[in-house]
């Protein structure tokens, strides 16, 4: 049990910076997601937390003393790789026990920690089989049983669940989280998916280029988006991002169509300025058919064409163009819309979002 | 003939004309040891007949009883030969392993200046004829007053066999996925623990392989020895074949005897360790 905390954090290769002094703290006990495209520096971060990698500069610390020129043994931290890395001459029993027999630990009290972990991710029947005897989602518990059974302070998380396909990973996924209920401690979790981030973190780092764009709760990376690139990065589909330029109330967009200024920008922009405007799909609906029907507030409603729907049983996503750009709706209760049909869509400018073009930064503060 | 039938029909012609092509390959490959092991059982006079008499008609064990009778009953000192060749070649195949895992795992895992460079290297070595090095190392050696040592054989055998076994080690660590050597360091291993406890024996049935091929390069080789080695000191089997020829006469017999001789605990060697060269054996350590 152990907060983690990163200061200044660069790693170098060569000439070449791939972090750049990234600050962040990681409460005790808490469930971080460390998210961003590949190439972020994600992964390398979590590798020097992990002490795979050196440290160029800067102060790594857990529980309160830095760890910058401790080994990797001596950070206390377990770790699950994206390649699970079992030990493929060992049977899954001796995988779970390894770190405690290299520890020299009593055999007694490995075989019990071993089977407890075992019983945790129901692996009772694979003890005594190989790596190579099991299917990939028994062979990346049997990854968290090692991890577990090591009880560290940290728990690093190298995008565990990328090598497993769609339902095992949200099984797998929900197995994460329950872990982290019941062993309540620091975990540190790698991934590029954002919806694993927020299904799982109670915060998200967003990293882009060795930089941190965002550190926030799920709910706000969500619904307040620091930049440009976590408004496009959180979010599935991806939120709308269009550029426009400010007219006396009106944002006016290529080729000529206009939006009113949403209410919560009023102050923030003069006329002139070039803007980024961003809405979710969840906010652009067919009118009757959205989130947020009825209560919202600052709705805007103009009548488009649909070029392509994309029925999913319980919403559609229509795509409609305006202003000379494909825009993304989600519609709920959805009725059959037929590709070219001219249907009434409600915007709802009280979520909109508006970014500056040239820092990418939110306008909103 | 319907059309299934004459399938498999021709199907089994096939698999007729494959093992008939099977037989007459194991033939070219057998023949020769099957004829030095007969000939060992032979009289001279079989041996030599023109036509050859296929089918012996006298076996006797002779050359076996001669060659291990001793010197002076026109016997051979076999028995010091044969524990010059397992001297020598035991504790170069230990060296070219033990240097060759130490060199294999830095090439495979460690980036450092010149690196392609020396490995490089090491395969020119290899392209150079044994035969062009037996004049420089003699009068080297000769100098050094090693002519005639196990130690000079053991050095020239270490040398010839150490980049074959950097190459062929380095490609058996490259195998084991580095993200193995990661977690068990993260499991409490010391970089020395992980090293030996999950690295090398997943590279070990390599390892082996490595081995063999040290041990029976060594154990067969003529030219070098040829040269370095002068008596029972430290000449070799293949060496000591020689020594049934004489000014007017080879003991063709006697020859033959000498070579099963040999043959036997290079091939026993291969098959106790051939069974542990189980290939595979790193799978299911990452992916799925």
């Amino acid at each position: 049990m152990a907060p983690v905390t990163l200061k200044k954090l660069v790693k170098r290769y060569g000439n070449v910076d791939v972090v750049h002094g990234i600050d962040l703290e990681v409460k005790d006990r808490e469930f971080i997601a460390l998210v961003g495209p590949s190439g972020c520096g994600k992964s390398t971060t979590l590798r020097m937390i992990a002490g795979l990698e050196d440290i160029s500069d800067g102060v790594i610390e857990i529980g309160g003393k830095p760890v910058n020129d401790l080994p990797p043994r001596a950070r206390n931290i377990s770790m699950v790789f994206q390649s699970y890395a079992l030990y493929p001459h060992m049977t899954v029993r001796e995988n779970m026990g390894f770190s405690l027999k290299i520890g020299k630990v009593a055999q007694s009290e490995i075989d019990a920690r071993v089977n407890e972990a075992a019983q945790i991710l129901d692996l009772g029947k694979y003890m005594d089989r190989r790596p190579s005897q099991l299917s990939g989602g028994q062979r990346q518990r049997v990854a968290m049983g090692r991890a577990i059974v090591r009880q560290p302070d940290v728990f690093l998380f190298d995008e565990p669940l990328s090598n497993l396909d769609a339902k095992l990973r949200t099984q797998v996924r929900t197995e994460i989280k329950r872990l982290h209920n019941k062993v309540q401690s620091t975990m540190i979790y790698v991934t590029h998916d954002q919806v694993e981030a927020m299904t799982l973190s109670d915060r998200i780092v967003i990293m882009r280029d060795g930089y941190i764009e965002q550190v926030g709760t799920p709910d706000e990376v969500f619904k307040r988006p620091a930049t440009r690139f976590v408004a496009g990065f959180i979010g599935s589909p991806p939120m709308n991002l269009n550029e426009a330029s400010v007219a006396d109330g009106k944002l006016i967009f290529e080729g000529g169509q206009s939006l009113p200024l949403p209410a919560e920008f009023r102050n923030k922009v003069a006329a002139g300025d070039k803007v980024i405007f961003g809405l979710r799909p969840d906010d652009i609906y067919p009118t009757g058919h959205g989130l947020n029907s009825g209560e919202a507030t600052d709705v805007h409603e103009l009548e488009l064409p649909v070029s392509i729907t994309e029925p999913l049983g319980n919403e559609t996503l229509l795509f409609v163009t305006m202003a000379e750009r494909e825009w993304v709706s989600r519609m709920l209760n959805p009725r059959a819309i037929a590709g070219g049909e001219v249907v009434k869509f409600s915007f709802d400018l009280s979520q909109a979002h508006l970014f500056s073009p040239e820092t990418g930064k939110t306008l909103r503060s | 003939m319907d059309l299934n039938t004459s399938h498999r029909f021709k199907r089994r012609a096939l698999k007729f004309a494959h093992l008939v092509g099977l037989f007459l390959a194991m033939l070219v490959i057998c023949l020769p040891g099957l004829w030095i092991v007969l000939s060992s059982l032979r009289p001279t006079v079989e041996i030599m007949a023109k036509p050859p008499v296929w089918i012996p008609q006298e076996l006797s064990f002779d050359a076996y009883r001669a060659m291990f009778g001793g010197a002076g009953q026109g016997g051979i000192p076999v028995i010091d030969y044969f524990r010059n060749s397992l001297i020598i070649s035991i504790t170069s195949t230990i060296i070219a392993l033990v240097v060759g895992t130490a060199g294999g795992y830095a090439f495979a895992r460690y980036k450092f200046k010149g690196k392609s460079g020396i490995f490089l290297g090491f395969m020119l070595t290899r392209a150079v004829p044994g035969i062009a090095l037996s004049l420089p190392l003699f009068m080297i050696f000769a100098r050094l007053g090693i002519i005639d040592t196990h130690f000079a054989m053991i050095l020239v055998y270490v040398a010839l066999n150490v980049p074959f076994t950097i190459w062929l080690i380095d490609g058996f660590f490259r195998q084991v996925p580095k993200d193995l050597a990661e977690a068990a360091q993260i499991d409490g291993c010391t970089l020395w623990q992980a090293f030996w406890q999950v690295e090398f024996p997943l590279a070990g049935p390599g390892i082996a392989s490595a081995g063999i091929f040290a041990f029976l390069t060594s154990w067969n080789e003529y030219a070098l020895a040829s040269q370095i080695t002068r008596s029972v000191n430290s000449k070799t089997l293949p060496v000591g074949l020689l020594d049934y020829t004489s000014e007017f006469t080879i003991d063709w017999r006697g020859m033959c005897a000498l070579a099963v001789v040999m043959i036997i605990p290079a091939l026993t060697l291969t098959f106790i360790i051939q069974k542990h060269l189980v290939s595979g054996l790193t799978f299911g350590a990452v992916k799925g």
